[in-house]
């Protein structure tokens, strides 16, 4: 079924062409709505804009790397095990990691800054992610670090129709996420997390520990930064984490704005929008030699000013009530 | 009155910049320490006037300037901006395309001074007007979301506009701060070159303890910087105290209310991101012109973040504390690196604090407590990354500590030491 990419010299008919660079930008897509989904549910449950998700998405990625590759945690005590199992249980490790991380963040940084302004909550998280970003770039060296993940640049051909095992396994992912979180909103905590995203002081009243449930959202939160990192690191986006990939996040901010701060949906539509967006634009834009080089980067933040320019609480966010 | 110089019997005493004999007093005192500082000639800080330390000086009066105007549209009118470094980008641009010398690649008209740096700021506040709009229909977060692209957008243009910003890894070389006539004049006056400033002030020997011969060209910089920052600080503080200032604390607080009493909302945030982008484009134009050649990556996000936490560190809505905000955050890389250098000193020499030396720098491979290494490469935090780490650390601590920032320090201080011995 899968074979090594060379260079795809093969000219395509524009049909191809297009639902070609659709499949890369719905895989795109679902790495963002990833991001953007951990992003809106920290929002949601506890109204912090987290500017440290490209911090916490880069952790999340050097884990896996760390370990998958470097020590072979938890594969070293399972024997002989396939090497696909040993990465997932690798994978799933680092994301368990990440939640505590976060479960962390949050009880040592945001929880005094309860009832603070909105916008100082924010600046925190950028200090954070300065600190994350800045020790994990030096936990792995300033160079680039392979995930070691089973699939590497293999692709899947169905006619003309080709598309990278990792982008299906991402879209996968993210069905498997939604479908999850679906679930998890119907559970007790999850009705704890949507009646304090409603109203914080309510939800106390009604015996919710708003504190749990900060925790909780955060520890999801940074949980599916994570996942979009590791995603975002592996063939076709990358050959492994390094410094740039933290930088993700800034692009799947206008996903998240698109959608709307605090609408689920809202982050996986504006995810998948941006993504096809943005390599649609790569690809036929890409040759366009007044749009200058590195056009595709800007789209998505193009796409988010006139989406706020027209409905300024995005596509599915809930309108600010203003009161005198 | 006398013996009482907080009682105010007129409300026009109580609005002065001034106020009280304290300031006044204090505002002489700086204003001459400020006049030693570049001539070497302070008590005891006289390496202050050395070159090294002048350029962090000089960028941190730039940096005032910028973080002054930020301060108006963030601390006075209440509009979140992560954008600051694009305005201050769209300054420099005009500034070279406008006094910078054409090339074979490159734009560049070789105006005088007086011509490109008030265009600098002029073209950086009608980018502002362009921009406001926004701000009146998107709110809050959302509007630093926007902000924030603006950045990227601009180092996407900066990057390829190349006849405007030179090549992407090279950049091109801005306009020197020379006040020339016109163009190919001789400068009358140079704020660039070593030398005299005018023939009166140099060479120093009417204080008994300097003897100046020429004034080096970082004192002209510090003087001519020093100038600005003084009038933008007056015209800032002025504005925060009369109608147009007033208006935009209404709308920061409650802008439906504000609205309600008859203070136009478009109108004053269109003010606000005007006035606060003159202030970004032309310290922009002055920076670049000081530090000679910057690339385009430069004008990025962490730029931007510097400048909101100046203000936020400082104290937002205070012209005092964002000043001190700015000293703060620019001479604080320096402050860590000599306290590196001066731990491994102590280390090699085993001073009193080798201790704490030997937990802090990494000296083997196996030294995992010691989170600092000396070396740019390898594992263990190099200085600059130790400074941005520390970077991070501050902002989180100032928010969570102290809100108010270093002005809300020094109103605690002052306060304790007014009422002294009694606590309240």
């Amino acid at each position: 079924m899968g074979f090594v990419v060379v260079a795809q010299v093969v000219t395509q008919a524009p049909v191809e062409r297009f639902l070609n660079a659709l499949g890369s930008g719905v895989a795109l897509g679902a790495i963002y709505a990833m991001l953007a989904l951990g992003f809106v549910i920290i929002f949601k449950a506890t109204q912090v804009v987290n500017f440290a998700h490209g911090g916490l998405a880069a952790l999340g990625a050097y884990l896996v790397s760390y370990f998958a590759t470097v020590s072979n945690i938890p594969g070293r005590w399972m024997g002989d095990i396939s090497v696909t199992l040993q990465w997932t249980l690798s994978a799933l490790l680092a994301l368990a990691v990440m939640a505590f991380i976060g479960v962390v963040i949050e009880r040592i940084t945001i929880r005094p800054m309860i009832g603070e302004p909105l916008f100082a909550v924010a600046m925190i998280t950028l200090g954070l992610d300065l600190v994350i970003r800045t020790t994990t770039n030096d936990l792995m060296n300033n160079t680039n670090q392979g995930l070691g993940d089973p699939w590497g640049v293999l692709v899947v051909e169905i006619g003309f129709f080709r598309i990278a095992q990792t982008q299906i396994v991402a879209i996968v992912v993210l069905l498997l996420v939604g479908l999850l979180l679906a679930r998890f909103f119907k559970t007790r905590t999850g009705l704890a997390l949507r009646a304090t995203a409603f109203d914080q002081e309510v939800a106390m009243a009604q015996g919710i520990s708003v504190g749990k449930v900060f925790a909780i959202a955060w520890g999801i939160g940074a949980a599916l930064a994570a996942l979009g990192g590791i995603f975002s690191s592996v063939a076709p986006r990358g050959a492994g984490v390094d410094p740039f990939t933290a930088l993700i996040a800034f692009r799947a901010f206008p996903a998240i704005i698109i959608g709307g701060l605090d609408s689920i949906k809202g982050a996986v539509v504006g995810g998948l929008i941006v993504g096809v967006a943005e390599v649609l634009a790569g690809t036929y834009l890409g040759g366009v030699a007044w749009l200058g080089i590195g056009f595709g980067g800007v789209v998505p933040w193009l796409l988010m000013m006139v989406v706020l320019l027209v409905r300024p609480y995005g596509l599915f966010g809930t309108p600010e009530i203003r009161r005198v | 009155m006398r013996g009482r110089p907080n009682l105010h019997t007129k409300y026009q005493f109580e609005m002065g910049l001034f106020p009280s004999t304290t300031k006044r007093v204090s505002l002489v005192l700086l204003g001459v320490l400020a006049l030693l500082l570049p001539l070497s000639a302070l008590p005891l800080f006289g390496f202050l006037g050395d070159a090294g330390w002048m350029v962090m000086i000089n960028r941190a009066l730039i940096y005032a300037i910028a973080a002054l105007g930020l301060n108006l549209l963030i601390g006075v009118a209440g509009q979140i901006s992560l954008g600051h470094a694009f305005f201050m980008a769209v300054g420099a641009y005009t500034a070279v395309v406008l006094g910078g010398e054409s090339g074979r690649t490159v734009w560049g008209l070789g105006l005088p001074m007086w011509i490109w740096l008030p265009a600098a700021g002029v073209a950086a506040a009608l980018v502002g007007i362009f921009i406001a709009p926004t701000a009146v229909r998107v709110r809050g977060l959302y509007l630093a979301f926007v902000t924030l692209g603006l950045v990227f957008v601009g180092q996407f243009l900066w990057r390829n506009l190349g006849v405007i910003a030179g090549g992407p890894t090279t950049g091109r070389p801005w306009p020197k701060l020379e006040f020339a006539l016109w163009k190919g004049m001789d400068p009358i006056v140079s704020f660039a070159t070593d030398g005299p400033l005018w023939w009166w002030l140099t060479p120093i020997d009417w204080l008994p303890w300097v003897q100046i011969e020429e004034m080096s060209r970082h004192a002209k910089t510090y003087f001519f910087v020093l100038f600005l920052v003084i009038v933008f600080g007056l015209i800032a503080k002025n504005l925060m105290r009369t109608r147009v200032g007033r208006s935009w604390a209404a709308i920061r607080d409650r802008d439906i209310a504000a609205e309600v009493m008859g203070v136009a909302e478009a109108k004053g945030k269109t003010q606000a991101f005007a006035i606060s982008s003159f202030y970004a484009g032309l310290a922009g134009a002055i920076l670049a012109s000081v530090v000679g050649r910057i690339i385009p990556e430069s004008w990025n996000l962490f730029f931007s973040i510097e400048f909101v936490v100046i203000v936020l560190i400082g104290g937002a809505g205070t012209v005092a504390g964002v000043l001190m905000g700015t000293f703060f955050v620019v001479m604080m890389p320096r402050l860590v690196e000599e306290a590196t250098h001066w731990l491994a000193t102590q280390v090699t020499e085993s001073g009193p604090f080798a201790w704490l030396g030997n937990v802090i720098i990494r000296s083997s491979p196996d030294d995992y407590l010691g989170i600092v290494s000396l070396e740019a490469a390898g594992p263990g935090l190099s200085i600059f990354q130790l400074n941005v780490v520390l970077f991070g650390v501050l902002i989180i601590v100032f928010l969570i500590v102290e809100p108010l920032g270093l002005y809300g320090i020094w109103i605690k201080v002052r306060n304790y030491w007014k009422g002294w011995p009694f606590t309240y």
